[in-house]
């Protein structure tokens, strides 16, 4: 069959070239047409209205009158830039992020090598696990907020109770206390998340590398060490970026835990609030806009990453 | 130490470990499940067992129109499901079956839309859904959880559609068969599992939306589930209905619950599928 092929082929390919660039064309054209849909849609609902946003950053729109928007300039932004509560918020964010990411790749890290351990009760791990992902975010602040109530809290209770702590602490109303408080509660609602992602990884290791340490009677710590961490870096980090993206917009739980407070607030509140109670729709777009172009960069460092790790 | 013995001390420290972990998971649940089953004078005491009483589960119903938020979220969430399926089964036959140039920009740029935080879409999204006078409407709701469900529905439609059989399609070709007939003919039938999946995330996504929700909707009768618990008030702000809240946060949680542990493996290779292979 092969030997004949090419003979054949040459005989009937004027035929058959014309004939395979016209399904071609027609092919791409359905391509478009099966595409259009979803393409309008995605326009409508997220470039139109990033542009917009961006556009009334430039002015000093109000909620009350969008259309009478007047051109400013960058005089938001630069007013942006000399507000402590704007840096104040950027912060509360950075922290919020780096520390919650950080506790959650160690948790998750963890937990997906204890179901990984391949142990009877494994099942039942990674059940319980999947809870607080199912859990609404909403839900799962209110109910540590309840938990952290700080007269009727439990977690002042069983604190006490073990002699932690000799008074209620008001968790999330102090100062010092209520970003460590919204971490807590981010990091509970998205290590699971992490555990997944990175088990995931970890079942695709090549078994040979572990093998071979097992005869050779390496320590487990230092096959961790020297074998699955360099394995895993991949995953790993892309799964670190995905999540840093996510704590970078955070919104609900804070808004739910601490609402407008000034200690807690993180960009993306402190932008609602330009927006929605101060009607300031212009200044508030500026600081969408420049969450906006900072989660940009990251996205340029996650799908460089990702395109790295991919190599197909 | 012996070995055997190693080994016992090993496996001891890996139960207790579990247990620290599913503790940990569980706990939070659990005690709002107790809390809320606890008459409200007895709120402020500390019990781990349940008291069995379905005050706080009447109060919600009684003193906000939670009946509605419920309805309202389902409507919600199913409509998304069935407009971002729709558009993304669509669109993945394209982006998986068919070499055009362009795919791939387009691909990431879809993956891009993903990483949009929502904030910075909110005023201009605020001013669409006015012009459209949608505000204060579900509809507005369903338009807007495009920006999020469409780009993973997409994204793993597509790989999905990717890994199918060259041969089912080459075979419908020649048989004369039209791209849509062979979407919805031989496609369909293989892409449920793929479909419930993503159904589900999409589902679970817009059902815990909260952002929107809260900037699109202003009377108390059109607001979804999330919005009607986080703005569940008292008589002042340090006397919120604690039990009430519970009770709330369980109705709308079991059933997702329910869901998770029904597709589990689904759902941990739907999600692995997005962000690991993506």
């Amino acid at each position: 069959m092969a030997t004949v092929a090419p003979a054949a082929s040459a005989a009937i390919e004027p035929l058959g070239k014309a004939r395979a660039s016209r399904l071609t064309r027609e092919r791409v054209r359905y391509a478009w047409l099966f595409l259009a849909p979803m393409l309008v849609v995605l326009f409508l609902v997220a470039a139109w209205p990033l542009g917009r946003t961006m556009w009334f950053g430039l002015t000093d729109a109000n909620l009350s009158d969008l259309a009478g928007a007047q051109f400013v300039g960058f005089a938001n932004f630069a007013y942006l830039m000399s507000d402590p509560d704007w840096w104040q918020a950027v912060r509360n964010t950075v922290t919020f992020a780096v520390i919650s990411v950080t506790l959650e790749t160690i948790l998750g890290l963890g937990i997906a090598l204890a179901i990984n351990a391949n142990l009877p009760g494994k099942g039942l791990m990674r059940t319980a696990v999947l809870i607080p992902w199912a859990i609404p975010t909403i839900v799962s602040a209110q109910m540590w907020a309840w938990m952290f109530n700080d007269v009727f809290g439990v977690i002042n209770h069983m604190l006490m109770a073990i002699g932690i702590i000799s008074q209620p602490v008001a968790w999330t109303a102090n100062p010092d206390t209520a970003l460590w408080a919204v971490i807590m509660v981010d990091v509970w609602k998205t290590t699971p998340f992490m555990a997944l992602l990175i088990l995931a990884g970890l079942q695709m290791l090549p078994s040979e590398c572990y093998e071979a340490a097992e005869v050779d009677g390496v320590h487990p710590l230092k096959v961790f060490w020297k074998v699955t961490l360099p394995l895993l870096k991949p995953a790993l980090m892309v799964a670190v970026i995905f999540r840093i993206l996510d704590a970078l917009r955070v919104f609900d739980v804070i808004y739910v835990m601490t609402g407008n407070n000034k200690s807690t607030m993180s960009m993306s509140i402190y932008a609602r609030q330009q927006l929605v109670d101060f009607q300031d729709v212009g200044y508030g777009s500026a600081a969408a806009t420049m969450l906006f172009f900072i989660i940009a960069i990251f996205t340029v460092a996650y799908m460089t990453l990702g395109r790295v790790g991919k190599e197909d | 130490m012996t070995r055997a013995q190693r080994r016992l001390l090993n496996r001891i420290l890996y139960y207790l470990l579990m247990a620290v972990i599913v503790f940990y998971t569980v706990f939070p649940f659990y005690w709002a499940i107790v809390s809320s089953l606890k008459p409200p004078a007895e709120m402020f005491r500390v019990d781990f067992l349940p008291a069995l009483r379905f005050e706080n589960y009447v109060a919600v119903f009684r003193e906000q129109p939670f009946a509605r938020n419920i309805l309202n979220s389902v409507i919600v969430a199913v409509s998304t499901v069935a407009v971002s399926l729709a558009l993304a089964v669509a669109a993945s036959y394209a982006l998986g079956r068919i070499q055009f140039t362009g795919r791939s920009v387009l691909l990431f740029t879809i993956l891009g839309v993903s990483m949009f935080p929502q904030i910075a879409v909110l005023s201009g999204m605020f001013e669409l859904v006015r012009a459209l006078g949608l505000y204060n409407n579900l509809l507005a709701l369903t338009l807007s959880y495009m920006i999020f469900t469409l780009p993973f529905t997409v994204w793993v439609l597509t790989t999905f559609m990717r890994e199918l059989p060259r041969e089912l399609e080459e075979a419908a070709v020649v048989d004369g068969a039209k791209p849509f007939t062979i979407v919805t003919k031989v496609f369909m039938p293989l892409m449920w599992p793929a479909l419930a999946t993503t159904g589900l995330l999409a589902f679970i996504a817009a059902w815990n939306e909260f952002l929107f929700a809260l900037t699109f909707t202003l009377s108390t009768e059109m607001r979804t589930v999330p919005v009607a618990i986080a703005l569940i008030s008292g008589a002042s702000t340090y006397e919120l209905p604690w039990g009430n809240i519970m009770a709330a946060s369980v109705i709308v949680t079991v059933p997702l619950i329910v869901l998770v542990l029904i597709f589990q493996r689904r759902i941990v290779s739907g999600l692995t599928a997005g962000a690991v292979k993506g």
